[in-house]
């Protein structure tokens, strides 16, 4: 065969290895011609992007496993990873703008995205506890310095220095756990941990609760969450918009992963811890968002509510949880990124806006952009027949199904908590005193607020292939 | 007395508490930080050795050597992003990193 070296498959890989070797071939190519490659940096990155995403696609079905079991390639793996790939592309199509300014012309920025969008797929694809810690640094190394990318900026650089720090100690947390679950079970592949790990020793229960204290700051979730609202508010908007969807996709991923194929057989340990963070998260979400004034900070406290409603389903333990949180993740991804691309669109006289009451009168101002907004928001406070609804819709049916009634109740009241700060910014658009006119909107900007917007709105009508590929995801776990 | 494998938990434990001790009592310099991050990798390590000796397999020594690869290229990375915040605030004091609250 073709893809064959040192005796193992290289098919499954495949996608992987293309990504990675772009990225490096993009690298000589800025290197060599300095930073006016810019633009075609990222235009080739956005391509490598998508041909990656199409290799995944055409993939032969079925499971694929490589490298001794340490690495599989499922329906579940395959359809996140592609939607990582399309979030990442979506965040490179964003930032072309915001790059064009010439003090912050730079090409390493595109190539770092693309080396951690290889951590995602590693992470996603991880079968051991070797492949989740380079996945999940690969991915994380990456997303430090492009945190930290508005280098002149101290806002920037202060998000990438406590991203960083939190990150780091996340990531020793995980290990710890790691090295427990290893000494414990005697073995690293999360087939291994399940066959060994049926009567949940006190040692693996410890590394349990250590693996999942670093895999919830990575999906930052409370009590983890400390740095989101900081980091989305620091970093440049391209990035939260980045931040908010790709690495949490692969982060959620690998969660469910784990606690679905490697402690199947410690479910009550893993039940518990997985329920208090989802009620922790979910009121923390609602609650922490209503006093904030800066937009990206609201998001920020949105996203750990929404990390909550996906656990939410996990919770559930079941094939119905877990087409939930890949639905979950997919809608999520989309309207959030939707709202962060209004946000970026927001700009007077060539200067970012990102305080709420900047928002006033947009209605009046730009018509459109205010009702896509509108739609984006009503959709991620939940309200029917938008595609948030069902999101939430799926995970509480699929908690109710197992049996937790009181997760379910709490979940549904923050739920409702959280509309009013959704509400509230709607409120200001319509009917607020009308703030000067903003800035015209780039074209790529409207074509992904409208796309969507549109996808929001009318996911209701054809839910049927999104779900029964989600279904498909799912079912590949069990 | 012989050192067995619970001696060398103990000391991973204990390396592992002064690492997590070391990044939120410390008050004074982000370097402190960086320091106590290589202790707690240090202390996995010290975990995975001792379980790889102990169950004799071989697979925990090659965990260890990926940390510590990982290990390095992390503790790049932080230097890098601490020179360029030192750049724009002029100071690595903990308690000066406070722009953005709430």
């Amino acid at each position: 065969m073709m893809f064959e070296a040192a005796g193992y498959q290289l098919l499954p890989v495949l996608p992987e290895i293309v990504l990675a070797v772009g990225a490096m071939v993009l690298l000589l190519i800025g290197a060599w011609c300095g930073q006016r490659a810019a633009g075609l940096v990222t235009g080739l990155a956005i391509c490598f992007l998508i041909g990656t995403g199409v290799i995944e696609y055409l993939l032969p079905h079925g499971r694929l496993m490589t490298f001794g079991g340490s690495f599989i390639v499922d329906e579940f793996a395959r359809f996140l990873k592609i939607l990582a790939l399309l979030g990442s592309a979506a965040t490179l199509v964003l930032s072309r703008e915001f790059l064009e300014d010439q003090s912050r012309r730079m090409f390493e920025f595109a190539i770092l995205v693309m080396l951690s969008t290889v951590g995602m797929m590693v992470l996603i694809s991880a079968a051991d506890l070797i492949m989740l810690y380079l996945g999940l640094e690969l991915m994380s190394l990456a997303l430090y310095v492009v945190a930290a990318s508005n280098r002149d900026n101290v806002k920037s650089t202060e998000a990438g220095l406590k991203y960083f720090v939190l990150g780091a100690l996340a990531s020793g947390m995980l290990l710890y756990g790691a090295s427990l679950i290893y000494g414990f079970t005697g073995t690293v592949s999360f087939a291994g941990i399940a066959a060994a790990a049926k009567t949940g020793s006190i040692g693996v229960v410890f590394g349990l609760v250590f693996l999942l204290a670093g895999l919830c700051f990575k999906v930052s979730v409370v009590p983890f969450h400390m740095w989101t609202p900081d980091v989305y508010e620091g970093a440049p908007t391209p990035v939260t918009a980045f931040f908010a969807s790709a690495p949490k996709i692969a982060a959620m991923a690998v969660f469910t992963r784990v606690v679905l194929t490697a402690f199947s057989g410690v479910v009550a340990e893993w039940q518990q811890i997985v329920v208090f963070v989802a009620i922790a998260s979910m009121a923390l979400g609602s609650f922490g968002a209503i006093g904030q004034r800066n937009i990206k900070r609201l998001m920020a406290y949105s996203s750990i509510g929404h990390m909550g409603f996906a656990l939410v389903g996990l919770a559930a333990g079941t094939v119905e949880g877990a087409q939930g949180v890949v639905l979950y993740l997919v809608i999520y991804t989309v309207m959030t990124f939707g709202a962060f691309t209004v946000i970026l669109a927001m700009s007077r006289n060539g200067q970012a806006l990102e305080q709420i009451s900047d928002f006033a009168g947009l209605s009046r101002t730009n018509p459109l952009l205010a009702f896509f907004f509108a739609m984006l928001l009503f959709s991620l406070a939940g309200i029917p027949p938008l595609a948030g609804f069902f999101a939430k819709f799926y995970v509480f049916s699929a908690a109710i199904k197992a049996g937790l009634f009181a997760l379910s109740v709490i979940g549904v009241i923050t739920s409702v908590v959280g509309a009013f700060y959704y509400l509230n910014v709607i409120k200001m658009m319509y009917f607020d005193e009308q703030a000067e006119a903003t800035d015209a909107v780039h074209i790529e900007l409207r074509s992904v607020v409208a796309a969507t917007a549109l996808f929001n709105m009318l996911f209701f009508v054809y839910p049927g292939p999104l779900v029964s590929a989600a279904t498909a995801a799912a079912k590949s776990l069990f | 007395m012989t050192i067995g494998l619970g001696h060398y938990l103990a000391v991973g434990a204990i390396l592992f508490t002064l690492g997590t001790l070391g990044i939120f009592l410390n008050r004074k310099n982000i370097i402190i930080i960086l320091m106590s991050v290589e202790l707690i990798l240090l202390a996995v390590n010290i975990n995975l050795v001792a379980f790889s000796a102990f169950l004799g397999d071989i697979v925990g020594q090659v965990f260890t050597l990926l940390v510590l690869t990982v290990a390095a290229a992390e503790a790049a990375i932080g230097l890098a992003v601490l020179v360029v915040y030192y750049r724009n605030r002029g100071s690595i004091a903990v308690e000066d990193v406070n722009l953005m609250k709430g």
